[in-house]
């Protein structure tokens, strides 16, 4: 669980979260918005389902990979928030057949 | 063939940043492709969007990115944000991914500075959530003011756990616990090579500040831990190690629902390797890396590296080390000629020999044991993306899979989305102690492109790129 140090000022973006709208800062990554949106985890392994959430922040890790705006596999730590953007955890390989 | 370049610097933190405005002041035509949306590296990552309270709180150290990123910025060099390299070879041809479009550029010459990253080791219960690298927490600092909030527990080696301990302190984080890992004996095989580090400049003075603020803020810190696992279901809930104290071991518990894990930084090698240059075991270091010469020259003919990706020297070193390889890049492009080279570098080589002069100190107090190289139990996930154990890479050594590469095409450990990345040391080193080798007997995974996924999308949409 995380939280942000400083209040949220009028510079804000509104992005969904599985399926809940909130206000969150301009230049946040879409991985430091879900960690601190206490979303548990970001995906679940393809192999055994297990929960996995952000490792690395520097996108070598690739366990943040998330559904953003429809599309699978997306880093979500690097990825910035942008206006009406729809983030959903990746379930196993994600996408159809996920 | 795409477009032509006569310079291409991969990466912007201060080793990219350094070589760049270097070079472009030079003269040369430059382009900087950077993964991340601003200039500055993980090291100064969010430099230029870094509201001033926050500055503050992050130290001075921080605050020195700035100035390089200025100097970047007043230069004429082009900068790329936000693009990946998904390709590098020994002809100098760059894969890169741009504003979702896929293309592969020809650049003259290249300086690779991709820099570190953070030294993956496997422990049990390492995948579950809430468990994060120690450096991550602080680019979630730099970059968006974020922190635990309930507390975290921060657990290795190295000078990192330290400063983030102390960045938290400042920011009104509750630290229950820093577990330092380095074994105590440690204090000895370092002590011979303090001298030369007190030249190198305050990173002791510091490290030593960092712990005095961080004992009178009440924060505990613990030394001769061993044995890290992180408990609980769907997520970290207690972290469990042991306690060695003049021949009793005991194991103890901190209930928590965030552990941050750093066992220090190693280069990243995948472009490199792909690109063909020659690796070696750094024995110091403990890690592999490209052999370059004082120049940052690989045997690969104009493809240089420096910074960290070229072996750890830090954020300093990182910054002469770029303008040696900008200065040499002019050189052999006939800008300046040899005598100019070896005039402007003077200062950077003398500056790089002495800022070393604290590594053999500090990798020797940090040298991390073989049970933390060598994940000791079985059950223990190695590739965390394929999900394969520890037990399971032993099992194929003794089947005769006897190298790290036959092991991937067993296992197909090393074969997800990460690329072997967070995998490859650890199963290098498990290779190597189940053949009762030395691990420099071996390298890690080969290397082939793409180094990162691309969709088929991408991929079929490269040609018309090119047309």
């Amino acid at each position: 669980m995380f939280k942000r140090t400083s209040e949220l000022n009028n510079n804000t973006v509104t992005v969904n979260i599985e399926g809940e709208d909130f206000q969150v800062p301009v230049g946040e990554t879409v991985a430091a918005t879900v960690l601190v949106h206490n979303l548990g985890y970001t995906r679940t392994s393809p192999i055994s389902g297990a929960p996995r959430a952000p490792l690395c922040m520097m996108g070598v890790c690739f366990e943040c990979l998330m559904e953003i705006d429809g599309l699978p596999n997306i880093q979500a730590c690097q990825v910035q928030v942008a206006e009406g953007m729809k983030i959903r955890r990746q379930q196993g390989v994600g996408g159809e057949d996920g | 063939m795409g477009d032509s370049y006569q310079l291409v610097i991969i990466g912007a933190g201060p080793g990219g940043l350094c070589a760049a405005t270097t070079a472009a002041n030079l003269g040369l035509d430059v382009t900087v492709l950077d993964e991340q949306p601003s200039p500055g590296g993980q090291i100064y990552r969010g430099i230029s969007n870094t509201p001033d309270d926050r500055l503050a709180l992050l130290g001075a150290d921080y605050q020195h990115g700035a100035d390089l990123v200025e100097a970047f910025s007043a230069s004429k060099a082009n900068y790329w944000p936000q693009t990946n390299v998904w390709s590098l070879n020994s002809r100098r041809q760059i894969g890169i991914l741009r504003h979702g479009q896929a293309s592969i550029i020809q650049a003259e010459r290249v300086i690779v500075a991709s820099g570190a990253m953070e030294r993956p080791v496997p422990f049990l219960g390492w995948t579950l959530p809430g468990v994060m690298y120690a450096g991550a927490a602080q680019i979630l600092l730099k970059t968006a003011g974020v922190v635990p909030a309930n507390g975290t527990v921060i657990a290795g080696t190295g000078p990192l756990p330290l400063l983030v301990a102390w960045q938290y302190l400042r920011a009104g984080v509750s630290v229950k616990a820093v577990l330092e890992f380095s074994p105590r004996s440690n204090l000895w095989r370092a002590a011979p090579h303090l001298p030369k580090a007190l030249v190198a400049g305050d990173y002791i003075s510091r490290g030593l500040k960092y712990t005095l603020d961080l004992n009178k803020g009440g924060v505990p810190i613990y030394y001769g831990i061993s044995g890290l696992q992180a408990q609980g279901h769907d997520r970290i809930e207690a972290v469990e190690y042991g306690w060695d104290t003049l021949g009793s071991s005991r194991r103890e518990t901190i209930v928590t629902n965030s552990l941050l894990v750093h066992f220090g930084v190693i280069p990243r090698i995948n472009l490199t390797k792909s690109a063909g240059c020659h690796h070696i075991w750094d024995r110091g270091q403990q890690c592999w890396r490209p052999q370059v010469d004082k120049w940052g020259n690989t045997n690969v003919p104009g493809i240089a590296v420096v910074g960290d990706s070229a072996g750890i020297g830090g954020a300093r070193s990182a910054e002469h080390s770029g303008r040696l390889a900008a200065l040499e890049v002019a050189r052999s492009l006939h800008t300046i000629d040899t005598q100019q080279r070896d005039l402007q570098g003077q200062e950077d080589l003398k500056w790089i020999g002495k800022d070393l002069r604290v590594r053999p100190f500090l990798e020797a107090l940090y040298r991390l044991p073989d049970s933390l190289l060598v994940p000791p139990d079985d059950k223990t996930l190695v590739c965390r993306c394929e999900e394969i154990s520890a037990g399971q890479i032993r099992q194929a050594v003794r089947e005769g899979h006897a190298d790290p590469d036959r092991v991937k095409f067993y296992l197909r450990c090393g074969m997800g989305p990460c690329q072997g990345r967070q995998c490859a040391p650890a199963v290098a080193q498990i290779v190597a102690a189940e053949n009762l080798r030395p691990v420099s007997d071996y390298t890690t995974f080969r290397v082939r492109p793409p180094i990162r996924p691309l969709s088929i999308a991408q991929l079929a949409n490269l040609g018309r790129a090119e047309e």
